[in-house]
């Protein structure tokens, strides 16, 4: 790892004006992804700014219709949470799945969502539960934040401060592991709503996205038979050693009728 | 540079490092606690697990700096004098082990998975092991020694 500076903030004030003076500083919460990026050499902040002990950036609350996680939040706390099981279950089951125990004893909402790897699992649910992102800046809708691989709508210095799930009717993930990784080689998010189904998919793409056509299919009938018919373009989809983009083609599918199943026995 | 002020198996100890010294080797170099491993340097095998406040951590994934204050148990804190911890005799009476570098961190992150899940299935303990890399036993007797750890701590 390259020479650092260590900081430990001690209001978000400071730690985002910080930002704003020290271009080349990053924030930091679980760093399970941003420390083995550095041990790896692939980023060479000046500054780390942990932010994982502010106050204004945590908590679990149900309110209104919605699910408010605060960004520090661990994984392991989200899987765990009574109010989260109680009120999206598929969402701490999510949470459950991502990466190993050690993981997601670091791991945090904020840092996955901001993050956006192509084949994280928070995004999908974020994308599908029509969360807004709430930032300290502004609040952006899910279907506005998510840009592609590892892109976002945040700007520099911007931090996510808490994730505002819309509460669905009833919802469901299912993800086909990378058996080494734990990555999602492709999953897939369902969410009823009284207004419609939500359907995202992570891992499959360069980034995640909404499955439109299985969306219209399911309003017309939410079963999985809707789903048969449907043909998933395979052309913009990923393609690596693991599995060609025919082959993640399919897997939404199989995914998509999984986790549909799941959710209909809810 | 940082001063790190923390709790090691019951012992305060106060150390000045660098602020990209990792934990692992605070442990390791600084303190002596060779016992935790670093098996990878990628994050991928979970020798270096250790428990930060009773929650398995890989430890060469934290800065040392992030563990200030904090309250950290190593696998030379498992033991009570001669009595070893029942994941250790486990893992010793059902064989779960060959050449043993997994080991401290496979018992780290046994123990965690006990306290969250004290009766673990087959697939609760295939999951809860996912982070930690062996390539000697195939698991099998490992996944014994857990069953066997989490009868003898009912």
């Amino acid at each position: 790892m390259f020479e650092l500076s260590y900081l430990k903030a001690k209001s978000l004030s400071e730690a985002t004006s910080f930002l704003s003076t020290h271009p080349e500083a990053k924030f930091l919460s679980g760093g399970m992804t941003l420390l083995p990026t550095l041990k790896q050499r692939l980023a060479r902040p000046t500054h780390l700014v942990d932010v994982s002990a502010l106050a204004e950036l945590g908590g679990i609350e149900a309110k209104g219709g919605q699910l408010v996680i605060g960004a520090i939040t661990k994984h392991y706390e989200v899987a765990a949470s009574a109010v989260v099981r109680k009120v999206i279950p598929a969402l701490a089951y999510l949470a459950h799945q991502i990466g190993d125990q050690q993981v997601r004893n670091r791991g945090t909402l904020g840092g996955s969502v901001a993050n956006n790897d192509p084949a994280a699992d928070y995004p999908s649910a974020v994308l599908a539960l029509n969360a807004r992102i709430v930032t300290n800046k502004r609040e952006i809708a899910a279907d506005e934040f998510f840009q592609g691989m590892f892109a976002t709508a945040l700007e520099d210095g911007e931090i996510i401060v808490r994730v505002q799930f819309e509460v669905p009717r009833r919802a469901a993930y299912e993800k086909f592991r990378h058996p080494a990784s734990g990555y999602a080689m492709t999953g897939v998010f369902i969410a009823e709503f009284d207004t419609g189904t939500r359907v995202a998919v992570t891992g499959a793409g360069p980034g995640v996205f909404r499955w439109t056509d299985a969306e219209a299919a399911l309003a017309k009938q939410l079963a999985p038979a809707s789903l048969e018919p449907l043909v998933v373009d395979h052309t913009n989809l990923n393609q690596d050693i693991h599995a060609s983009q025919e082959y993640r083609a399919n897997l939404v599918k199989v995914m998509a009728k999984r986790a549909l199943q799941k959710l209909l026995n809810t | 540079m940082s001063k790190i002020e923390l709790t090691v198996n019951g012992t305060k100890h106060t150390r000045e490092v660098e602020d990209r010294t990792l934990l692992v080797d605070l442990l390791r170099d600084h303190l002596g606690l060779t016992g935790t491993h670093i098996g990878c340097d990628t994050s991928q095998c979970g020798c270096c697990t250790i428990h930060i406040d009773g929650r398995a951590i890989k430890s060469c994934t934290m800065l040392a700096a992030q563990a200030h204050g904090a309250n950290i148990v190593t696998i030379e804190g498992m033991a009570q004098g001669e009595e070893l911890h029942p994941v250790q005799q486990a893992f010793t009476d059902c064989h779960a082990l060959q050449c043993g570098f997994c080991t401290p961190g496979m018992i780290m992150a046994v123990a965690a998975l006990l306290k969250d899940n004290p009766n673990p299935t087959d697939e609760e303990i295939y999951h809860g092991l996912e982070g930690n890399l062996c390539r000697c036993t195939g698991y099998i007797n490992i996944v014994k020694a857990v069953k066997q750890a989490a009868q003898t701590m009912k």
